[in-house]
């Protein structure tokens, strides 16, 4: 990971927690001049089979073969300008990945930036992201859902959701979902959005995805069992403990002003 | 219950809608929308596409449709659309719009091979008129057709049934909509003895099952599917199943999708009403008393022709609609083949799945409603599968009454208002009434105000007949309006050859650049919807009509305009004189001659040189009709000003006479403009949801429980087709129909069935949607959806690019083995939008023999590696 590349991750963060009231009121302006801010290596996304960034970064030769053998010319070297120069990567608006079954571009690539053998099915350019339900179609009760239609794996990376139509009353809803297990990141979502500005994009999967804290499970994704072999050898210290009553007493400590009658 | 539930709702909205605006849009966002907005004037329309008809709201700024929304006191859609219906506003404005009326020429003159060239109306008609008269002059009326809609707004549609019947007294007039619906309305007709569906869309809201058969509504129906999933969603004993030859995305709500092989949906419906009598679900008591069972010929062909080797011993093939009644003993006994274990070997859907489908329409406590479209319909035998389903909704008295019946859905938004309702069919007159029956011609004589005589007794050509006619020079004059007929005719390379290369003379009127143009001699430069004032008929027979919103570009002029202009190119004396046609044979005529009837005329007060403008549509009555009118309300409409009186209303107000009193009365023109549709028969003010039936339908008296008042085809022969003949009045028949084979089936040669049909994103041939630029980038060519293990097997990989051909042409189109479409084993699917995918050279044009509706779902064909 590039040090720009991580404070820039780090403002975005930032920028999310401090503005979601204004995300939230005017839709798609401010994520899409924050996106088209920040078309630097954050959003790029990278052809299939592409080792996790810093790795690729280390790895790519800039030798652009990749981009040589696209047949759908998705592929572009990032010029002069850019970030990290001569690196290949591809905006799924312009021209998105079309998932050739042989994969050309990482079999192209000599220094195995790209991961040799990569399938298709397995590549994880980004995720799509259905950024703006205020805008998408399908969210207002239109019969619209071209990006589910468009998916190459339809149906696994991005199914629809039916709920029913409270205004109408005899309507639904039909909710694209995306599937981060199977969303190759190809962007033909995205491309084919009818938005002016799409309300569905492709991000880089770690600025994409939330992370679940280690501290919980969904209950019903999991079979319901009960440990049956649960004894007293369980039960004792964990090793790694260690006395804390020094710092028990300094919070005790501050609370001295509080508790002052 | 409707009541309190809408006003109850529209409480809801109105409060959910005050907390959203205020809460999340800045004032100075809904400031500015209002800016932009400044100017904006709406009003309401009906969405151009398909025959849902949903309502729309326009807004217009300086000439301009600036924008569109859907229309939320529609009872259709409740202001929602789909993707399609969401860019009405930019069809008209494609770059390449036709805007003057373009002629091939060489060396300044008219050529077949000539360059197209601007020229003026003028000189355009004055070719026009040449041509057409050359060959009406040498050979009559059967040697010039019109190639007509199912988009034609309903005055354009009549206009033309008018112009070429009761002017030039031709019957060589057929709609796209032959294509689409003519197996339904032969279906209905032989059926009920009337046309059009009993019931109407509010069957979903309260039924308790849908079953599609060859449709994908989820696509091709998508605000309909929309209140289907509502109806799943919210009921929860609702079920769906989709029946068809390949998964598709219907099948994402079903509860079970049959995939059956292409043909057998014959046998699958004679199962289930074998079922049903076994497990004794028949309704005897609704049976008995309206209903009677029948049957026809099977030897009646493929609608080839007749020297084609698949019509060889095909003996009915000329008596193919001929039918008797039949005792419930003798229909029983014909379905006694098909035992479960015999449909299933035949259709490769399991036991199981077959037996839940019957269960399904047999279980006495469950309403259903079935659905179907192209499946159906573009079908060798489309004719008998209409039929049989109603054989199992009769049988089991499920059937006209509120969420029970069988809804012939409709592809095209006037396939049922205009191209059914006014008679653009070649045998057909308006309201339902047909040219070989001699009480109908004397009724459209009357209402005509025609000299007895005048109308041609003698079927025309239809769809598939007429280019048949074009190849065989014996139809030498073509002009094809609101359709393209050379990317959307089965078997297309053999017409575009005839078109190009015979001695004749093709003309276009279109909006943009199709193929059609390309091959057409003159291209015509034709107003759009929002363009003119018009009306359509949805397929639950709501009649919407709307204003003119903006002028048409450059010179563009509406189909109306072109045909009352073109008519003014013929004096009576030209037409009205005696006439050679071929083969008729109607009694009171000469064989092989329509009358002349200009002394007639005389008595009736006209004048051999007056125009049939004059004569058919600037009446002294019609001219009556005032424009500027207080209906407008402040509209445009450059027809009315040009021809100097309200034309759309005059045609209307003639066009309902034919209806009223007949079943299928409308109500009069300016009431349309004050509600949102209205479903006819409109009788003393109110539509009608359910035909057929007491307390829903004016038709039927008290006590009559159901009436199937429809009056074609009821006075039949009993036991065969020698038989006594005996009268039917106010019954539905029960058809027994057998299973067929498919006219061309996979071989060692060609060994994939090739299946054709629509995605969502594009409407017919693409010549509006491929204009709109997200639609095209959503859906940006046709692809051939093929099962993996099919493309894996020819060597060919997904996005490949491959040749698909048949017996009869070749396109290169990319392998889609993924996607929205999952055809089977041995089936492949490619949608007909795309004139650089032009599927329909693969197509073969073989017919529904009854109804000449081309097959589009069957065909032998193969897959190529390049």
């Amino acid at each position: 990971m590039s040090d720009s590349g991580f404070s820039r991750r780090e403002f975005l963060a930032g920028a999310f927690r401090g503005r979601n009231l204004a995300l939230a009121g005017t839709g798609g302006a401010v994520w899409a001049q924050l996106v088209e801010g920040q078309r630097g290596p954050i959003l790029r996304r990278r052809p299939p089979g592409a080792r996790a960034e810093p790795e690729f970064l280390a790895t790519c030769t800039k030798c652009g073969q990749c981009v040589e053998a696209c047949p759908y010319d998705t592929l572009e070297l990032a010029t002069a300008g850019q970030e990290s120069l001569g690196t290949p990567s591809f905006e799924p608006r312009k021209i998105p990945c079309h998932m050739c079954p042989d994969v050309p571009c990482v079999a192209a690539c000599p220094s195995g930036s790209l991961v040799p053998d990569t399938a298709i099915e397995d590549a994880r350019m980004g995720l799509a992201v259905l950024s703006d339900q205020e805008t998408c179609l399908a969210f207002q009760g239109l019969r619209c859902e071209v990006c589910y239609r468009a998916c190459p794996l339809i149906g696994q990376a991005i199914q629809l959701e039916f709920r029913p139509q409270e205004r109408t009353g005899k309507h639904a809803f039909f909710l694209p979902v995306v599937n981060s297990n199977a969303c190759t990141g190809c962007g033909m979502c995205e491309h084919s959005c009818v938005l002016e500005e799409a309300a569905i994009k492709v991000l880089p999967r770690d600025l994409a995805q939330g992370k679940l804290g280690s501290n919980y499970r969904f209950g019903w994704e999991e079979e319901p069992t009960i440990s049956r072999d649960f004894g007293p050898s369980d039960a004792v210290q964990p090793e790694a403990w260690q006395d804390n009553t020094s710092k028990v007493l300094d919070a005790l400590d501050e609370l001295e002003e509080t508790t002052t009658p | 219950m409707e009541q309190t539930r809408r006003s109850f709702l529209k409480t809801a909205v109105a409060a959910s809608a005050a907390t959203s605006m205020g809460m999340l849009v800045p004032a100075e966002a809904q400031a500015k929308a209002k800016a932009l907005e400044a100017g904006w004037k709406w009003d309401k329309s009906v969405c151009r596409f398909c025959g849902v008809g949903c309502g729309i709201m326009m807004a217009t700024k300086k000439g301009r449709v600036v924008a569109v929304k859907g229309d939320p006191e529609s009872p259709v859609n409740r202001g929602i659309n789909c993707i399609k219906g969401y860019f009405n506003a930019k069809i008209m404005y494609g770059e390449d719009r036709l805007t003057r009326p373009l002629l091939r020429k060489k060396d300044g003159k008219y050529d077949k091979q000539g360059k197209f060239t601007p020229v003026s109306w003028e000189e355009a008609f004055d070719v026009m008129a040449a041509k057409f008269k050359e060959a009406y002059e040498e050979s009559g009326p059967s040697s010039v057709s019109i190639f007509g809609s199912g988009q034609y707004t309903i005055d354009e549609g009549y206009a033309a049934a008018k112009f070429m019947k009761a002017g030039v007294r031709s019957n060589n007039l057929d709609p796209n909509a032959r294509h689409c619906m003519a197996s339904a309305v032969a279906g209905f007709i032989q059926t009920f003895g009337i046309d059009e569906p009993p019931g109407c869309y509010d069957d979903i809201e309260v039924t308790d099952a849908v079953v599609s058969w060859g449709a994908n509504m989820a696509e091709c129906h998508p605000i309909l599917w929309s209140r289907v999933t509502d109806r799943k969603l919210t009921h929860k004993k609702t079920k769906v199943i989709n029946l068809t030859t390949f998964g598709n995305r219907s099948g994402d709500l079903a509860d079970l999708e049959i995939v059956f092989k292409p043909q057998t949906d014959l046998a699958i419906m004679n199962f289930i009403a074998k079922h049903m009598i076994e497990k004794d679900a028949v309704n005897h008591d609704f049976v008995k008393k309206h209903c009677i069972f029948a049957t026809g010929p099977t030897d009646i062909g493929y609608g080839l022709p007749a020297d084609h080797p698949r019509e060889q011993g095909q003996t009915m093939r000329n008596k193919a609609g001929a039918h008797w009644a039949i005792s419930f003993e003798e229909f029983k006994q014909k379905l006694e083949p098909y035992t479960v274990e015999y449909v299933s070997e035949l259709s490769g859907v399991p036991k199981e799945e077959l037996l839940e489908l019957a269960d399904l329409y047999a279980d006495p406590e469950r309403k259903v409603v079935s659905f179907w479209t192209m499946g159906f319909n573009q079908h060798s035998r489309g004719t008998w599968v209409n039929e049989q389903i109603y054989m199992i909704h009769l049988l089991a008295g499920k059937i006209s009454t509120p969420g029970a019946g069988a809804f012939s859905l409709t592809g095209q938004p006037s396939a049922c208002g205009t191209a059914r309702e006014v008679g653009t069919f070649a045998h057909r007159l308006p309201s339902d009434m047909v040219v070989f029956n001699p009480g109908h011609r004397a009724k459209s004589e009357k209402l005509w105000k025609l000299p007895a005589g005048t109308l041609n007794p003698k079927v025309g050509t239809h769809a598939v007949a007429m280019m048949r006619a074009l190849r065989a020079g014996t139809v030498r004059f073509f002009w094809a309006m609101v359709t393209n007929p050379f990317q959307d005719f089965a078997n297309a390379s053999e017409w575009i050859r005839a078109a190009r290369e015979g001695d004749n003379f093709i003309v276009v009127s279109d909006c943009y650049p199709t193929v059609s143009a390309k091959v057409a001699d003159l291209i015509l430069p034709t107003a759009m919807i929002y363009e003119k004032w018009g009306a359509y008929g949805n397929a639950e027979r709501r009649t919407q009509h709307w204003r003119q919103q903006v002028k048409a570009p450059g010179e563009a002029e509406g189909d109306l305009w072109q045909i009352l202009e073109f008519a003014k190119r013929f004096k009576l004396k030209e037409v009205w004189g005696e006439q050679p046609i071929p083969g008729l044979k109607a009694d009171g005529f000469e064989d092989g001659k329509l009358p002349d009837v200009l002394a007639g005329a005389k008595a009736m007060g006209y004048d051999p040189e007056q125009t049939l403008y004059e004569v058919l549509f600037a009446t002294d009555e019609m001219k009556k009709v005032a424009w500027p009118d207080p209906i407008a309300e402040g509209h445009p409409n450059d027809m009315a000003e040009h021809f100097g009186f309200f034309v759309h209303k005059a045609l209307w107000e003639e066009y309902r006479q034919f209806g009223l009193g007949n079943g299928h009365d409308l109500a009069d023109f300016d009431t349309y403009h004050r509600v949102r549709g209205l479903r006819w028969p409109v009788v003393n003010g109110r539509e009608t949801q359910w035909r057929f039936k007491e307390g829903y339908d004016p038709y039927v008296k008290p006590g009559e429980g159901f009436n199937f008042y429809g009056k074609a085809l009821k006075k039949i022969p009993q036991g065969s087709l020698k038989g006594e003949k005996i009268d039917l009045a106010g019954k539905a028949k029960i058809f027994f129909r057998p299973y067929a084979e498919p006219a061309e089936s996979p071989d060692a040669e060609y060994d994939l069935w090739l299946c054709t049909g629509r995605v969502l994103e594009h409407w017919h041939s693409g010549s509006m949607t491929k204009r709109v630029e997200e639609l095209n980038r959503a859906v940006p060519y046709a692809v051939c959806f093929m099962h993996a293990e099919d493309a894996k097997e020819r060597g060919v990989a997904r996005n490949e690019e491959v040749i698909l051909e048949s017996r009869r042409g070749k396109v290169k189109v990319r392998v889609e083995t993924q996607g929205r479409n999952r055809p089977p084993r041995g089936l492949v699917f490619v949608p007909w939008f795309d004139e650089n995918v032009l599927i329909n050279k693969l197509t073969l044009d073989a017919t529904c023999p009854i109804s000449k509706e081309t097959d589009y779902k069957k065909c032998a064909a193969r897959v190529r590696k390049i």
